[in-house]
């Protein structure tokens, strides 16, 4: 075995051999070619920020679910699958299907057919400069602050896999991502998302693949599950959120429909900037439709290498795992349960694998982020408030800076996001202060032609309020939970849902009754941005198997067959 | 993938990896088949059937999505 990086740190899971090191090092070098060989073909502002709106259905689908593949996925739900068991996945389910397929093919028409290069544009293009501008500022701050988390959860993965630093890891691992993001713009994005797809799924399928055959199949899971925590039910998704007592979140079901399912889900899925440019990359109509529809089907399964394993870590583990803020020496938190897991089962060669999996979803999230801000730094703030009529060049120019100054900043909010408790309670907290607001803001701009630009942005400021001081409220006085999360019992994600809830109906009735108080636009300017205004082409003479709506219907299908199943 | 850009298909670098470290896998697997590591179930030979899934599937990717000189 190589012990190379043994003197870094004292402790640490496991030992790297040849053969691992030569996995991880190659994966480097690949994403570094791959970055410099799309650098030619990123020379003009579509390019660099579109990838040339020239990916095809699959591309735009497997790129659009894997920039969602970060480390919030396989750290932070992993351990989130332990603290809180199967009712995890709800954010897999019900917290995606609906919304990706809603994306598809209700909301996809509209922000293709409006040629907006974002979503900051297309609020721009809706409700004007003030709207899109708040959207655009929130967004670059979350976005940032979320690539800060991506670089420290793999910091911290690799501080007790590999028993790396943990600074060596944020500086290594970030500048890589920002030499391929810089050099070929969202082409090297989503090709390096491609990927890593791939390598998430063969690095990490093993684990669940052999912890059921050490468990003892599904049920024998269950039975090991009950018998180590015999007061918790850890392995039912819908039968235990009658009441908040009765599972280990604290949650009702009324915060995963409506807090989750309807809000929070659908404002992340059919509004976050990162996941949409992947679509709005897409070569045409259909395939920009199809992309979120494909994407469906695999989210859907991605359970099986994220919330399995914690499932699996209840049953197997001889150590009880504890919250980040309880940890003592000699003992691992809920968020280690993934590679203790990677650990148990895998030896030389498929730790190298299982390890660069990690790194590579980490780096996709990453990836993701950076271009997403750059984007909208370049389009959405720097070109209509500070410099309007540069040439193409200067703004691909501005987007590569942009790319390496996000970066850094991005390094600073790794160190921010040290102190938290839970990776997966501030990442939450985040998406609900921009996102579920901005859901609304968004839908009813596309379905309503009577909404105005005062009201679409009153609306969001409003909202984004709302969740502001619902958020510290809760923070500072907890009999405050009581009210906003119904039940004094509510813990951190369960807040969050009915946080985004109430910011979302506030966003909605202040929209609402600021523009039936004030003057729409003319119908001319709103051509291709709204219901009723936009011309949608028709699929007449299509197979049905080659329908969006056919596949969705697939998928929803397959999604109500699993909430059964696990009842 | 591309239509304006002749550039080589994602597919094709997804088959490349695949292949090279399903053979590294497949490799360290067979080299440690009378020692194995001591993980659980280690007995049951995991990295040569996985390693070899992966040759397997990325020597198929590789040969669909190669890239061809236009004549």
């Amino acid at each position: 075995m190589n012990y190379v990086l043994a003197a870094l740190v004292p402790e640490r899971l496991v030992h790297l051999s040849s053969v691992d090191l030569a996995i991880i090092a190659i994966y480097f070098l690949a994403v570094l070619c791959i970055g410099f060989y799309l650098k030619r073909f990123a020379q003009s502002g579509e390019d660099f920020f579109l990838a040339g709106r020239e990916m095809t259905a699959w591309v735009a689908g497997l790129s659009f679910l894997s920039a969602n593949l970060g480390s919030l996925e396989l750290l932070g739900w992993a351990g989130s699958s332990y603290q809180y068991g199967i009712l995890a996945a709800h954010w897999y389910w019900i917290g995606a299907i609906p919304a990706m397929l809603f994306l598809g093919i209700v909301m996809m028409p509209f922000y293709y057919i409006s040629k907006t290069h974002s979503v900051p544009g297309y609020l721009q293009l809706r409700y004007g400069k003030a709207a899109s501008g708040l959207s655009a500022v929130s967004f670059g701050f979350m976005t940032i602050l979320m690539s800060g988390v991506n670089m420290f959860a793999m910091a911290k993965v690799m501080q007790v896999v590999l028993g790396w630093n943990i600074h060596f890891s944020i500086w290594v691992s970030s500048l890589t991502v920002g030499i391929y993001v810089a050099s070929g713009g969202l082409f090297s994005a989503i090709f390096n998302e491609v990927l890593q797809f791939f390598l998430i799924w063969f690095g990490a399928l093993l684990i669940p693949i052999l912890g059921l055959i050490e468990a003892g199949g599904w049920n024998g899971l269950v039975a090991r599950i009950q018998h180590n925590f015999p007061d918790q039910n850890f392995t039912h998704a819908w039968s235990t959120l009658g009441h908040y007592q009765d599972n280990p979140m604290g949650m009702h079901w009324t915060g995963i429909v409506f807090g989750l399912g309807a809000v929070i889900s659908m404002g992340y899925w059919t509004t976050d900037f990162l996941v949409v440019q992947r679509v709005l990359a897409a070569k045409d109509l259909r395939s920009a439709k199809l992309a979120p529809i494909i994407g469906s089907f695999f989210k859907m399964a991605v359970p099986l290498i994220v919330i399995l394993p914690g499932l699996i870590g209840l049953a197997v583990l001889p150590e009880k795992l504890v919250p980040e803020s309880a940890l003592q020496p000699g003992q691992h938190s809920y968020n280690d349960v993934l590679p203790l897991m990677l650990a148990r089962y895998c030896g030389p060669g498929l730790m190298g694998l299982g390890v660069t999996a990690l790194v590579a979803g980490f780096m996709a999230g990453m990836a993701g982020n950076v271009s997403a801000f750059a984007t909208v730094w370049t389009y959405d703030i720097y070109r209509p408030f500070i410099r309007k009529a540069a040439p193409d060049a200067h703004y691909v120019s501005m987007g590569r800076w942009c790319t390496i100054i996000g970066l850094f900043i991005s390094i600073g909010t790794a160190y921010l996001a040290m102190g938290f408790a839970s990776i997966m309670d501030y990442v939450q907290a985040l998406f609900s202060f921009f996102i579920a607001p901005l859901f609304g803001t968004v839908l009813i701009g596309m379905m309503w032609k009577r909404a105005t630009p005062l009201g679409g942005f009153l609306g969001l400021l409003a909202g984004t309020l709302t969740a502001i001081g619902i958020f510290v409220s809760m923070k500072v006085d907890h009999d405050m939970v009581a009210i906003f999360a119904l039940s004094p019992l509510a813990k951190g994600l369960a807040q969050d849902m009915y946080q985004a809830l109430w910011s979302c109906m506030v966003c909605v009735i202040v929209t609402v009754g600021v523009s039936l108080a004030t003057t729409p636009k003319p119908a001319a300017e709103l051509t291709g941005l709204v219901y009723g205004f936009t011309p949608i082409p028709k699929e007449e003479n299509v197979p049905l198997l080659h329908k969006p709506i056919f596949w969705a219907g697939v998928a929803l299908t397959l999604f109500v067959i699993l909430q059964v199943v696990f009842w | 993938m591309s239509e304006r850009h002749h550039i080589i298909p994602v597919w094709f670098f997804v088959g490349l990896l695949l292949l090279i470290y399903g053979a590294l896998i497949l490799a360290s697997g067979i080299a440690e088949w009378q020692n194995p590591p001591p993980t659980v179930l280690a007995n049951l030979h995991a990295p040569v059937w996985w390693g070899g899934l992966m040759v397997v599937l990325g020597g198929a990717y590789i040969n669909v999505f190669r890239p061809r000189r236009s004549s």
